[in-house]
């Protein structure tokens, strides 16, 4: 039996890398949404007598400044974090593909859209994100809202010039003569074309998003400190690095593994989707 | 060539326009009123009045936003509410890091970036090019910030080999400042590499199975001259665009960078505006920024023109 996703996931795991890449991330999703149940300690229990202490049987990633178990912060930070991505994901797919339809489709709407988009993209990320998170205030929510504003207009982008090329497609022309509405159009016919780029650039913006939070998080311009994130935990340790360098290193490691995953899953799937692109990049 | 040019800057001028619109509204949204953070909670109501009157605040927000537009285009970005002195003079003072910095940091991913994807494109398909692109790949998915602080403990507490942080004693020479950049450039340069690898990469792909390639090699040129001066001088313009776009990306690294090494420059700035809600630095900065970014993609434009006769027709 061979259904069309069997075969697509067949194919796109064919290269041992995006394979372990996407285990990666099935194993990072799984720790975070049981961490309760995987985390071997509470990750807020503070136990100042085994503070600082090296990674060890007791725990195996060592302790913190309070002498909280770093591996059960990663475990809940992994919650955080990659709750927080994947919501950007959905919200900025969502919005950026509604306005990216929009732009394509209708002529006259294209230029003041695209200048709106110029206008967003002319300021970095992080810069964005940290004075839009300053206006809203630091909460879990608007730290999601202030990243799905800065991520939209690339998928607004990359919808627009795919429904540029579709709009002038002879389906569409077909579906138009025989009566099809305009809504029915754009969804049905021009969206479901462009549902490959749409993809490819979720996997990114999670990779970008996992990065962003992180960075947020360790200017201080992130969700609350209560909340452990990896991004966070960096910022909270960095002044004991020089006596305990593993409360630095393993939450950044977590961080490079869950944004290159995202990154190299999105590139295997890139390849797969478009092969003019296999050549180029 | 001059009407496109034109036509340009004046999208350009737009994409400002909005930007300065988009900065002021937004900030407008934010709770609490700055007058009363600066007067703190022992102000009488018209103290708050006085003050905001002096600000400006008191007039209908349409009324402030013309104004502010105004002074905006003559390059007024107004006052800091808590370092005493006009945004722009604030920006002055903190831009020679964040300039140094972001000179070095190109610098040294354009060193690492642009030798590796020609490697890697000559030797397609083998060990270095898989080599080059996994390390690539790599360096774009680390955080800036921890690999700062990994830097930090490495090469400056372990090896002793560069300052740990800050931008040397106050009254230290140039050449003393800038070798506290050094290491936050190297940071940066390594995290913003792996566009240049790839594109040049890319690029070098695309001439090296051109025509004259394969003509110089016939004629019995040598490799490495056939690499570096057929090849490579045709495939100069992409790596020129993507220079420039890294260079615009490094601008928003340096504000992290800049925190993790303790530099006092435009970053940093920023980021202790934006934890002590100071609007006019957190607007004028934002602005500047956008400015340098729109102006460095309009002198990459322009650079191509020079390099490259075919764009110019």
């Amino acid at each position: 039996m061979a259904s069309p996703t069997l075969t697509f996931l067949k194919r796109l795991f064919r290269r041992k890398l995006v394979l372990a890449a996407a285990l990666v991330l099935f194993v990072l999703a799984v720790a975070a949404i049981f961490a309760p149940w995987i985390a071997p300690y509470d990750p807020g229990a503070l136990r100042v007598i085994r503070r600082l202490k090296p990674p060890s049987e007791l725990n195996w990633l060592g302790t913190d400044e309070f002498g909280r178990d770093v591996l059960s912060r990663i475990i809940f930070g992994a919650r955080a974090s990659l709750g927080i991505g994947a919501s950007v994901v959905a919200i900025s797919i969502a919005v950026g593909s509604a306005i990216g339809l929009v732009a394509g489709y209708f002529r006259h709407l294209d230029p003041p859209i695209m200048r709106m988009v110029d206008a967003v993209m002319a300021l970095p990320d992080i810069l964005l994100a940290i004075f839009l998170v300053a206006i809203l205030g630091s909460s879990t929510f608007n730290v999601i809202f202030a990243l799905a504003i800065v991520y939209t207009p690339r998928v607004v982008r990359v919808v627009r010039a795919s429904a540029l090329v579709v709009r002038e497609q002879p389906f569409v022309e077909a579906a138009r003569s025989i009566g099809a509405s305009t809504p029915r159009i754009l969804f049905r016919h021009i969206l479901a074309n462009v549902t490959s780029p749409v993809l490819v650039q979720a996997t990114f913006i999670f990779a970008y998003a996992v990065l962003a939070e992180a960075g947020l998080s360790f200017l201080g311009a992130g969700v609350p400190p209560e909340v452990p994130t990896w991004g966070e935990m960096i910022s909270s340790a960095q002044q004991y690095a020089d006596q305990a360098f593993w409360t630095v290193l393993f939450p950044g490691l977590a961080i490079v593994l869950a944004a290159l995953s995202l990154q190299v899953v999105g590139d295997g799937l890139r390849d797969m989707l478009d092969p003019k692109l296999r050549k180029a990049l | 060539m001059w009407l496109s040019l034109a036509r340009r800057f004046g999208s350009l001028l737009v994409v400002m326009f909005l930007v300065a619109t988009m900065v002021f509204f937004l900030t407008r949204l934010a709770p609490g009123d700055p007058t009363a953070i600066l007067l703190g909670d022992q102000a009488t109501p018209a103290d708050v009045e006085r003050l905001r009157a002096v600000y400006g605040l008191d007039k209908p927000v349409i009324v402030q936003y013309v104004l502010w537009l105004k002074e905006v285009a003559q390059g007024n970005l107004g006052q800091s509410i808590f370092l005493q002195r006009p945004v722009t003079t604030a920006l002055a003072e903190r831009v020679e890091p964040t300039f140094f910095l972001t000179l070095f940091s190109i610098t040294f991913a354009t060193l690492i970036g642009v030798p590796a994807g020609i490697a890697s494109a000559v030797w397609r398909g083998r060990f270095v090019d898989q080599l080059v692109s996994a390390l690539a790949m790599l360096a774009a998915n680390i955080p800036s910030f921890w690999l700062g602080l990994i830097f930090i403990q490495f090469f400056a507490v372990r090896l002793g080999l560069f300052p740990v942080a800050g931008y040397g004693d106050p009254g230290a020479s140039l050449v003393e400042r800038l070798g506290h950049l050094i290491l936050p450039a190297a940071v940066l340069g390594i995290v913003n590499s792996a566009l240049i690898t790839r594109f040049t990469r890319a690029s070098m792909l695309d001439v090296l199975g051109d025509d004259y390639v394969r003509t110089a090699r016939s004629k019995g040129v040598s490799e490495f001259s056939i690499v570096i001066r057929h090849a490579f001088r045709n495939a100069l313009v992409p790596i020129i665009t993507v220079i420039g776009l890294t260079i615009a990306l490094l601008v928003g690294g340096a504000i992290v960078t800049e925190t993790v090494f303790g530099l006092p420059g435009i970053g940093n700035l920023v980021v202790s505006a934006v934890l002590r809600r100071d609007y006019p630095v957190i607007q004028g900065a934002l602005i500047a920024v956008a400015a340098l970014y729109v102006l460095i993609n309009l002198t990459v434009d322009l650079i191509y023109t020079l390099v490259d006769p075919r764009v110019r027709a």
